[in-house]
């Protein structure tokens, strides 16, 4: 069908580069064998992904959002950065202090330092976030994406699978699953929620493995000779990938949340543990009395989810091909 | 005629329509090509023209092996393409290579220029040794029109016309003698499509390739084209030299379809016959029996509903010599003129 | 004069800069006129429709200038609520791509009579019986059987009906008709454009016609205006324009396109590309493409210089362009 990009479409066609260089190249297109002219090689190669991170570099949501997650990351690898204290040394005779000096957030229900409490409590956090969008996005993907290449019988049963995990209630699976386990570390709560999350990243990215795979290209490198896997490692997974990122970034927040409300419920960590989600469970009961200790883990809490959103909000953005 | 080096004998495909999803069963079938011959030699240009749906497409993703055909044969040099895997199946497609219609969707926005040029050598490394290759990739950008510096830029770079040069770039690398255009120039602008028409026309004469040129517009198709084959629903119902089909077409859909085709000159409007045809093409999963485009022809009679027309030189011309004597699948074939003549 | 556009400008933010989709455009209309607009893609004929139409996306489209004279008055001066009474009911527009044009949810009959219901308060009953009189008259076999049926139910032929119907239905007195045929099969294509020439004829409207087929021109067109990078390049009857062209574009656009009745010699290419709307070349914007090129072309804007009584061509050199 001739003319799919009619004038209608300048402003997102503008965007791309297509046209910048439509311009500097008219001379150059039909060129004489007198050897090139115009202006060559001035303008560099733009992937992509460096297009993306152009456009993130300039997006205000993305760089306050990255200075959080950096700022979570630093000190949940050394918390002793910014608290000298000892999260679970504890004086019951200070319980339900409020602010004081060199204790800004005040004592808990235990005694213990609120603000030390919450710095530390980022690590558990964000362990708990990472590895379960690590562990949720490669299984995902790997089902996800098998089921969409080959489609078929593989796609029916890999599918139904996944619908059968999609459907376990969180809550009441976690009531359930973890209530049976005593280990105290992160490693159960983890494994429970891959357990859960995988089935959304495989969804994903069947569908945009489908979506890749219908590409002309694709049908290029076949007509070429190419085998199965370069088909997959090289046209389809680099352009399958993008959405399975941006929803693996999101969910990343939503995990440390889910953590933090299966603690809540007191089936996920448990003490010794530092968590939020212990800590807020904990304060709820004193919400009348004290509510600094509720206010400070739970705003930590909500500002880390809310960072990760506004992070793969703006990975989405950058992303979109449709904006190019 | 030269010798052929492609010859296609009763290619089928049809695509089964399943109902249920577990224990699907088979309820029809979408006859998107049925019963399709032709041969092309070493040199030529076959177009292949057509309405949407019928069938060019398919037949162009068999003839490059994307499809398998339901039944029929594909000879490559004598040899059936249709029934080969692996090494032989690769060497073939050495041969046969294919350019996109759409040049927004047949480049991996993820690769370089040189990376997409490039792929043909990675994947045949008996072609180019690694040292050649980027030497080589240079070369093919310089042979289509671009500029070698461009080596490192990605597709999004380009506009539409640039990166169908860089599609018929990687249909050229493999050095095939066969190369199947499926509507290469319908996603461009007009003033590019003459560049890119242009451009094919001399790629075939420095390196002496063959085409299979498919398209839906009947002008580009004359001018590039030695011989043309017209399809229907799924056949080929008229076939033969550019003079014979565009000058002389015996079958009423093809002188349907010319007289259809505005023509770029006013002063044609009056004194051109024009066929209006009534209704649309029937559904492939569904079409007429006996002739498939009787619903929609002028002439047909009892004989059309019962007899499949087949793809032969009319009874009518079988003694003349003239133009008119040329296959034409149609029971009451006659010579009529539609387009006119080029100073009318 | 039905419809006189008057130095229409128009332009659109983008992410890189202001694209200047239309600069000055004059064109106009009288009733029972065909005016075609032909032009690549980005040359600003579509963008000048839907100004006229009132449809822009505004932001990040935005009218810089000029006005647009409906029956005398300037619709740009019009509040919204009275721009839509125009719209519709006294110029209405037919898309190219007739599915996605209509919704899906909804019979084909009940979106035609409610044309009826809303702007001419008819009852559903009424409305109905309209609907059916309509389809009879683009001639759609079995109106009566089919007005109940859903959009996807006809072919891409009779969709494009059903929008002409639709745009029909309060006789309008102008009808804009963007690529009406360009997704359509050949034979269908010329249905649907005698369908329409005759409506036309008919009901004494005034049309626009916008592509970029020169034969689909040739064959219904009074007079055509050529555009080119938001300009009107070239304005003519249509007789006149095809015998002698008065500016290198619309002669090179000629010279390009194959053709049915001749077998091919090497085709006449116009070199280069349209031009990047961001970065219009000074002068003539056609001067890197064009063969008859000089320096007065590079320095300044060419007017439009009138060649005959209602013929004009924006180049210093029409004279001989006409001759050569």
């Amino acid at each position: 069908m001739p003319e799919p990009y009619d004038d209608g479409a300048i402003a997102g066609t503008g965007a791309g580069g297509a046209m910048d260089l439509a311009a500097s190249e008219a001379t150059t297109l039909e060129r004489t064998p007198g050897g090139p002219q115009g202006t060559g090689p001035a303008e560099k190669a733009r992937s992509l992904w460096s297009d993306a991170w152009r456009d993130l570099r300039r997006n205000p949501v993305f760089i306050i959002s990255s200075l959080v997650i950096l700022f979570l990351v630093v000190i949940s690898l050394w918390p002793s950065l910014i608290a000298s204290g000892n999260p679970l040394q504890c004086d019951l005779a200070k319980a339900q202090e409020g602010s004081q000096p060199g204790h800004p957030f005040g004592y808990n229900g235990q005694g213990c330092d609120v603000y030390t409490r919450t710095v530390y409590g980022a690590r558990t956090s964000v362990t708990v976030g990472v590895c379960t969008t690590v562990g949720v996005a490669l299984f995902g993907s790997f089902v996800g994406g098998l089921a969409g290449f080959f489609g078929g019988g593989w796609d029916a049963l890999l599918s139904r699978v996944t619908d059968i995990f999609f459907g376990i209630p969180v809550v009441l699976g976690g009531l359930v699953f973890l209530s049976v386990v005593t280990s105290s570390t992160v490693w159960p709560v983890i494994g429970f929620m891959i357990l859960l999350g995988w089935p959304q990243i495989a969804r994903i990215a069947r569908g945009s493995v489908i979506t890749a795979k219908q590409n002309d290209y694709v049908q290029a490198a076949r007509a070429l000779g190419a085998s199965n896997s370069r088909m997959l490692l090289r046209h389809i997974a680099p352009n399958a990938v993008a959405p399975v990122i941006v929803v693996a970034t999101i969910a990343l927040g939503t995990y440390i949340a889910l953590e933090a409300t299966l603690s809540y419920l007191g089936v996920g960590l448990k003490p010794p543990t530092v968590s939020w989600g212990i800590d807020i469970s904990a304060a709820s009961q004193y919400i009348r009395n004290a509510p600094h200790m509720l206010l400070w883990p739970a705003g930590a809490l909500a500002v880390t989810v809310l960072a990760f959103i506004m992070l793969g909000d703006a990975v989405r953005d950058a992303l979109d091909p449709k904006l190019r | 005629m030269a010798e052929a080096i492609l010859e296609v004998r009763d290619l089928v495909k049809h695509y089964p329509l399943t109902q249920g999803i577990l224990f699907k069963k088979q309820i029809g079938a979408v006859k998107a090509v049925d019963g399709v011959s032709f041969d092309l030699a070493a040199g030529e240009t076959l177009g292949i023209v057509g309405e949407s749906g019928c069938g060019k497409s398919t037949v162009a993703k068999m003839l490059v092996n994307l499809e398998r055909p339901t039944a029929g044969q594909i000879k490559y040099k004598g040899e059936d393409i249709t029934t080969m895997s692996g090494r032989a199946l690769k060497a073939v497609r050495r041969n046969i290579q294919m350019v996109f219609q759409d040049p927004y969707t047949s480049l991996n926005p993820r690769m370089t220029v040189g990376d997409i040029i490039g792929e043909p050598y990675e994947i045949h490394p008996e072609v180019a040794p690694k040292g050649d290759r980027r030497r080589k990739v240079q070369d093919l950008l310089d042979v289509v029109g671009l500029n070698p510096e461009y080596i490192n830029r990605y597709p999004h770079q380009f506009s539409g016309g640039q990166r169908q040069r860089i599609g018929i770039a990687r249909g050229l690398a493999l050095q095939p003698e066969i190369i199947v255009a499926d509507e290469p120039v319908s996603a461009l602008d007009v003033s590019v499509q003459a560049q890119v028409v242009n451009l094919l026309d001399r790629l075939q004469s420095e390196f002496s390739l063959s085409y299979v040129f498919i398209a839906h517009d009947l002008s580009i198709v004359r001018h590039i084209s030695d011989r043309v084959g017209v399809m229907y629903l799924g056949r080929v119902v008229e076939i033969g030299r550019d003079e014979e089909i565009y000058d002389h077409p015996t079958h009423p859909y093809t002188q349907a379809l010319l007289s259809a085709v505005p023509l770029p000159d006013p002063s044609a409007r009056k004194h051109r016959e024009r066929i209006i045809l009534t209704g649309d093409v029937p559904s492939p999963a569904n079409p007429p029996s006996g002739c498939t485009f009787r619903t929609r022809c002028w002439k047909a009679q009892e004989r059309c509903a019962q007899e499949v027309p087949l793809l032969a030189v009319p009874a009518e011309f079988r003694l003349t010599e003239g133009p008119a004597h040329h296959p034409s699948a149609c029971h009451f074939a006659e010579e009529k003129r539609v387009v006119p003549t080029e100073s009318g | 004069m039905l419809l006189e556009v008057r130095d229409l400008q128009v332009e659109f933010k983008t992410r890189d800069g202001v694209a200047k989709a239309v600069n000055g455009v004059n064109y106009s209309v009288d009733a029972g006129e065909t005016l075609a607009v032909l032009g690549e893609s980005g040359s600003g004929k579509s963008v000048t429709a839907q100004a006229v139409m009132g449809i822009l996306d505004m932001p990040p489209g935005r009218i810089a200038g000029g006005e647009i004279l409906f029956q005398g008055r300037d619709l740009l001066k019009l509040k919204e609520d009275e721009r839509r009474k125009v719209r519709g009911s006294e110029m209405a527009m037919i898309f190219q791509d007739a599915l996605s044009s209509l919704n899906p949810v909804l019979s084909v009959g009940d979106q035609l009579s409610e044309m009826f219901t809303v702007h001419r308060g008819m009852s559903r009953k009424e409305g109905r019986a309209k609907a059916v009189e309509l389809m009879d008259r683009v001639r759609i076999p079995a109106a009566k059987e089919r007005v109940g049926q859903y959009p996807h139910q006809f072919s891409g032929g009779m969709r494009q009906r059903i929008m002409i119907a639709m745009a029909l239905a309060l006789e309008p007195s102008l009808i804009i008709a963007d690529e009406p045929t360009t997704a359509l099969d050949v034979t269908v294509q010329a249905q649907v454009m005698d369908l329409l020439a005759e409506l036309q004829r008919e009901l004494n409207m005034g049309l626009i016609l916008i592509t970029h087929d020169l034969g689909v021109v040739a064959d219904v067109a009074d007079k055509i205006a050529v555009m080119y990078a938001g300009r009107i390049v070239e304005q003519a009857p249509v007789h006149d324009i095809y015998k002698a062209p008065a500016h290198p574009y619309t002669k090179g656009l000629l010279e390009s396109i194959p053709r049915l009745d001749q077998k091919g010699r090497e085709l006449y290419a116009i070199k280069g590309l349209p031009p990047n709307l961001m970065h219009i070349p000074p002068g003539c914007a056609f001067n890197p493409r064009c063969p008859m090129a000089r320096d007065v072309c590079r320095s300044e804007v060419p007017p439009l210089f009138d060649v005959a009584p209602d013929r004009q061509s924006a180049c210093f050199f029409w004279k001989e362009t006409l001759d050569g």
